[in-house]
């Protein structure tokens, strides 16, 4: 079983939905924030890698990804980090498709795994384009982790949990990331099915950024991923912050 | 010619595929959430196309709303005074309603948002030609109009928002990265993202994920297909050479589809060089770019070492966009498209050469084209001039003061 498949399972036995936990890389001091999330108790952590133009990102991400590249963090400088820290957690990957195409996902492949990493989730790149990235990261035995959408018609999200390694990434509501006041009333139902359909461990993201909003999604959920609430308390409020933010997170589930 | 050739003529065929790929470009690069309406969208288009209606009400439309055909225009003292030995014809897109090309396509949209049923259209603009035949085709059908524009073409291209919101459309500033065409696009989407099952995302330029570069090209390809009837009528053959300006291509695929089966006519995309194309500040993305994916489908990209998009520049705002349509792209790796470019400065001198010698004022991105004649080969030679050049009075004021 993939490290990210078994993180989830490792909550689940314990009794908890496992924590996904979203860092801007190249944001402020990454290292440190990666390591407070890993000691807070994340279950895996999505290491954001900085796109000039994150069409499926909110304002949060899409200004902290403005601020890394502007303090010119580049994908190698970034995985260099990441291969000495020695997390508990699982690391995955979360970028857009041009710098990997710019790389050639054969040595994107390559450069995660020698980094550590254990797979990416690329925003934009959907079933039908996904098999050349989802098999140059296999070949290096990590994974693609893909997303549904609520607009996914039911056939089309088996068809993408079929092709799924890792976990699946199911997308709480239409539209980019960013916090919410209320997620969708048919969200656990569509939790329900895309579980029913599933073989590896569902997680849901986007929008979603407080302890109570995570705590409504425990057991419904195999994983909850709270991103932009991170990045934007660790950008005013510094790595401690976050690491507070964590810890409630997780005890609410 | 009296009467406009049929449009939407002949079947769809390949490329692209039916992945929407032409060659190793296009496809279809957005969020898992968008699939799903590009699938509605396509299976719409493809009705719709079809169906002798739509295109009966299309074809009354272009006709005696947007003023099809266009004239084809000899242009003798452009010729002469540029030095050229052949014989130059400009096609006037400049004369079509709201003063670009663009109403052709967004006509085509608007009319398919109206049959799908969704009330509340949305647009990205550089120039704001887009934005403006956008706005107008809303204003003409009673759809809700919605148009993302970055700040710097805000500022550039005023009197053109000052046309949108006269025409009731809503305009949205986008303050991110360039500030210009890219960054209008990346709203647009995720606007697009964020209302998909009441928007309809009208396109502008023959880019974006499958169907929006086939649809746009199929939409743009009467230009061409009236360019090959009228200089056959003037002058009993066709052209030597094809030439237009591209940013995102949707002029240049549309003047240059029809003669792409045509081994005896060569086509040329003339590029904005801005400062030079060896100084970083230019939109020259078949000349200087790499394959990449940007805005939904895999083109020629202006980008950085580590895959950033880079900011490109021009001084005319339709050309100042770091990437380009797959079918462009696909043509130029075919060596079938040749890919010339133009400054600023030439693309200035070229605008007040047409002024001068032939009393037309065209849109700087339509100078670019003009500009480069000197390189094209040929005896008999048609320019898409794609735009009038209202919108750029200020820009050319301040530039040759």
């Amino acid at each position: 079983m993939s490290r990210l498949s078994e993180a989830f399972s490792a909550a689940r036995a314990q009794g908890r939905t496992a924590l996904v936990c979203y860092a801007m890389g190249g944001d402020g001091d990454t290292a440190a924030l990666l390591r407070a999330i890993d000691a807070a108790g994340a279950d895996v952590i999505e290491l954001g890698l900085p796109f000039s133009d994150p069409i499926a990102d909110g304002p949060v991400v899409q200004a902290a990804a403005t601020r890394a590249i502007a303090a010119r963090t580049t994908l190698r400088d970034l995985l260099s980090m990441t291969s000495g820290l020695r997390l508990r957690a699982p690391l995955v990957a979360m970028g857009y498709m041009n710098p990997v195409e710019s790389m050639g996902s054969r040595a994107f492949a390559r450069a995660l795994r020698e980094a550590g990493l254990c797979g990416a989730i690329v925003p934009d790149l959907p079933l039908e384009e996904a098999q050349p990235v989802r098999d140059d990261l296999a070949a290096e035995g990590l994974d693609l982790v893909p997303l549904v959408a609520p607009t996914t018609p039911k056939e089309r999200a088996a068809r993408i949990a079929r092709t799924a390694r890792g976990f699946v990434y199911y997308v709480s509501v239409t539209g980019v990331t960013g916090a919410r006041a209320a997620l969708p009333e048919d969200l656990e139902a569509r939790l329900a099915e895309l579980r029913a359909v599933s073989s590896v461990p569902v997680a849901v993201g986007f929008g979603i950024s407080r302890p109570e909003q995570a705590a409504a999604l425990k057991g419904k959920a195999d994983g909850v991923v709270v991103g932009s609430a991170v990045v934007a308390l660790h950008h005013e409020r510094g790595v401690d912050a976050v690491a507070g933010l964590v810890r409630s997170l997780r005890s609410a589930l | 010619m009296k009467e406009m050739p049929p449009i939407l003529s002949g079947s769809t065929v390949a490329p692209p595929d039916a992945r929407g790929r032409f060659g190793a470009y296009g496809g279809r690069f957005v969020p898992e959430t968008l699939i799903p309406a590009l699938d509605e969208l396509e299976g719409a288009w493809n009705e719709a196309r079809g169906d002798p209606r739509y295109r009966e009400e299309l074809t009354e439309l272009l006709r005696t709303y947007a003023g099809r055909p266009t004239p084809l225009f000899r242009a003798d003292r452009l010729a002469k005074a540029l030095g050229l030995a052949g014989r130059v014809y400009l096609k006037r897109e400049d004369l079509l309603h709201t003063g670009a090309h663009k109403l052709n396509n967004t006509l085509g949209q608007a009319l398919l948002a109206k049959r799908m049923g969704k009330r509340r259209v949305i647009a990205e603009t550089g120039a704001g030609q887009h934005g403006v035949a956008t706005a107008t085709v809303c204003a003409l059908l009673g759809l809700e109009c919605i148009v993302y524009m970055g700040t710097e073409d805000v500022r550039r291209q005023s009197p053109n928002v000052v046309r949108m919101k006269l025409l009731g459309a809503e305009v949205r500033s986008v303050d991110a990265g360039s500030r210009t065409l890219k960054d209008a696009m990346n709203e647009a989407i995720r606007d697009w993202v964020t209302n998909v099952r009441t928007t309809y995302y009208c396109i502008g330029s023959a880019a974006g994920p499958h169907p929006y570069p086939v649809m746009v090209r199929e939409l743009q390809k009467i230009i061409g297909e009236e360019i090959a009837e009228q200089i056959v009528d003037a002058e009993g053959r066709l052209p030597d050479a094809v030439v237009a300006c591209v940013g995102g291509g949707s002029n240049a695929i549309g003047a240059l589809h029809r003669f792409v089966r045509e081994p005896s006519v060569t086509l040329y995309g003339v590029e904005a060089a801005g400062h030079g194309l060896e100084s970083g500040k230019h939109g020259a993305s078949l000349a200087k770019g790499r394959p990449g994916v940007l805005h939904g489908s895999r083109s020629y990209v202006l980008q950085t070492e580590d895959g950033q998009i880079a900011e490109a520049h021009s001084i005319s705002a339709g050309l100042d966009y770091p990437g380009v349509g797959p079918e462009l792209s696909h043509l130029r790796d075919q060596g079938r498209l040749t890919v010339l470019s133009a400054t600023d400065t030439e693309a200035l001198q070229a605008f007040q050469t047409l002024a001068r010698s032939e009393g037309i004022l065209c849109a700087l991105e339509s100078a670019h084209a003009i500009a480069a004649l000197p390189q094209v080969r040929g005896a008999l030679i048609a320019v898409n001039l794609s735009g009038r050049g209202d919108k750029d009075l200020g820009t050319v004021i301040e530039a040759l003061k």
